[in-house]
């Protein structure tokens, strides 16, 4: 385990980098319908896989069993192993599984009857973590983290609503970045909002990754291709192809894989 | 999302049948709003002796007594504010709980006979509210409730006396019963429309159970309120099941074991009883008042459920 504050820029680049989320044979289901069939796949430390697919191909429900936020749904259940450096999260209490591995969800969900300082602190708040000092402290470092600071200082004691929508999503990745997660997880973080915003997510996004790992799943080929590392895609349920991300949108091994990024389906 | 409000052309509409349906609809609203008024004008009209002789301090007074002719209205109106508020108190917290696990936590075969006999509770007549509580919670309230707490919490002034049974602490609680169902239900719908989305949001921040439910519970709290609003209302105006187990005597006292009566109380009991002009036109008054009370008390709960929802949707709709 690396604590992420310990590493270098310069050394962040290298590609020599260590497993942190391992998914090992994970199958999904919701009642008897299967989500997810045997799906393996390795994200490395300090880097970004992308997980691109058609509607429908499991790929939200492929990240949401990363922070066991899949078995919250009624119903569901999975099988297979997930480890979090080479620790099974399932035998782990869910409650730290998702202190470790943050999550940014599709469309901002900022609590509404929360100031912005309240929103990004909410999660220390469950954590015990009541020092005012302390708590101004990481909310203003999250709130830089997310490229937020600067447009929020002096009215941090609006509601974390009367943002726009762009600043509603960088408001709740700084909630997520307040509790210090190793992981971030990303569904689809950018498609409710402007090209503006959007391109503001995705230059967070590389900022993050020198100290987080990061899974984000996106329906936006360019948008994989510009932020990942990794690209894993994903067609009904299984896990097609796996590899570099220049790989897979360049020369990829199956046709399946290029007929998608190519746009020929999907 | 685009409103189609903004964009509905401006023209005036041509079809009778329309312009006739809006005239009808729009006489019905008026109706309510002309009955109100003409609600409050009579009873001002039929109290006007009370008003000649007493004027405003017959809200201050706590006499009572018709062979004297010597009326004061502070007891009722004592006795249903604080009958009614301690209902709420007792019910409030009781119906969270019912609602949150209702919509959180029972599993499904649980949750729909339990949903049912929480709104039966609302479908039962008062009367046999009135007659169990008469005939077996005060009889236990006297025994066992009373006798523990002023051991336990004697000191405090509110828990001193004999224990009566009946009195301001069976009211409460009988109201407590009564406006249960109303909140608890109305609770549960509000946390059920909470997003999926909030309550993720806060379990994906590594939140335990119970705080997901908190975070539930302040995104759904003007929704809450309001159905304790409409819990304390019905409170307010009712009559029977408090007329049995109150005590009806016009008395102020600090401690819940003394008797009290109310508002509605009084009406029930003594408008067979009302022979002069006067001792009428007292409980016309009295009428008025609970009235004017009712509808202060609704305003101002909406007053505050506005506050608390434009807050918290600040700049969203």
């Amino acid at each position: 385990m690396t604590p992420h504050g310990r590493v270098e820029p310069a050394q962040a680049d290298h590609p020599a980098r260590q497993p942190r989320i391992v998914a090992e044979k994970v199958n999904a289901y919701f009642g008897t319908t299967q989500a997810l069939y045997d799906v393996s796949l390795t994200m490395l430390d300090r880097s970004v896989t992308a997980i691109i697919g058609p509607s429908g191909c499991g790929k939200s429900t492929f990240l949401r069993s990363i922070n066991r936020m899949h078995e919250i749904v009624p119903g569901s259940r999975m099988t297979g192993r997930i480890l979090l450096d080479g620790e099974d999260i399932h035998a782990m209490d869910a409650v730290l599984v998702r202190k470790r591995i943050g999550m940014v969800f599709q469309k901002p969900n900022p609590f509404p009857t929360m100031s912005i300082r309240d929103n990004v602190s909410a999660g220390l708040t469950f954590g015990g973590v009541r020092n005012r000092t302390v708590v101004a402290e990481i909310v203003e470092k999250s709130l830089r983290q997310a490229a937020l600071w600067d447009e929020v200082k002096d009215s941090l004691d609006n509601s974390g609503v009367s943002l726009s929508g762009g600043q509603q999503q960088r408001l709740c990745i700084a909630r997520a970045l307040a509790v210090s997660p190793e992981v971030l997880l990303m569904d689809e973080p950018a498609s409710a909002l402007d090209p503006i915003s959007t391109a503001k997510i995705e230059e967070l996004i590389y900022e993050l990754k020198r100290t987080y790992t990061i899974v984000i799943v996106t329906h936006n080929m360019q948008q994989a291709a510009r932020v990942s590392d990794q690209t894993a895609f994903f067609y009904m349920g299984r896990l097609v192809e796996f590899d570099d991300t220049k790989k897979i949108f360049t020369a990829p091994a199956k046709k399946q894989t290029e007929d998608y990024v190519t746009g020929r389906f999907g | 999302m685009t409103d189609n409000r903004q964009h509905r052309p401006q023209t005036r509409s041509l079809n009778i049948g329309d312009e006739l349906f809006k005239n009808l609809t729009r006489f019905f609203a008026a109706l309510i709003l002309v009955l109100v008024v003409l609600m409050a004008y009579e009873m001002a009209v039929q109290s006007r002796l009370t008003w000649n002789k007493f004027g405003l301090s017959f809200l201050v007074r706590s006499v009572w007594d018709p062979v004297q002719e010597n009326y004061g209205a502070l007891p009722f109106i004592y006795g249903t504010l604080v009958s009614s508020f301690l209902a709420l108190l007792i019910a409030l917290p009781l119906s969270i709980g019912i609602a949150v696990f209702l919509s959180e936590l029972a599993p499904p075969w649980l949750e729909r006979p339990v949903s049912f006999f929480v709104e039966l509770l609302a479908g039962i007549p008062s009367i046999v509210y009135g007659i169990w509580g008469f005939f077996v919670m005060v009889p236990w309230i006297r025994s066992a409730v009373e006798p523990a707490l002023s051991s336990a919490l004697g000191s405090l002034p509110l828990f001193r006396g004999a224990p009566y049974g009946v009195g301001m602490l069976s009211a409460g609680i009988i109201l407590s019963i009564m406006i249960l169902p109303i909140i608890a239900s109305i609770s549960r719908d509000v946390l059920r429309a909470v997003p999926r989305a909030q309550k993720e949001a806060a379990l994906a921040l590594g939140s335990t159970r119970w705080e997901a439910t908190r975070i539930a519970i302040s995104y759904a709290r003007s929704g809450i309120l309001g159905g304790a609003i409409l819990g304390l209302g019905r409170a307010l105006g009712e009559t029977m099941a408090v007329t049995m187990v109150i005590g009806n005597r016009p008395t102020i006292s600090a401690s819940l074991f003394e008797p009290g009566y109310t508002m509605a109380s009084v009406l029930a009991n003594e408008f067979t009883e009302a022979t002069s002009d006067m001792y009428l036109s007292v409980l016309i008054e009295i009428a008025l008042v609970l009235f004017i009370i009712t509808i202060v008390v609704n305003s101002f709960a909406r007053l505050l459920v506005w506050t608390v929802t434009r807050r918290s949707t600040q700049g969203h709709t």
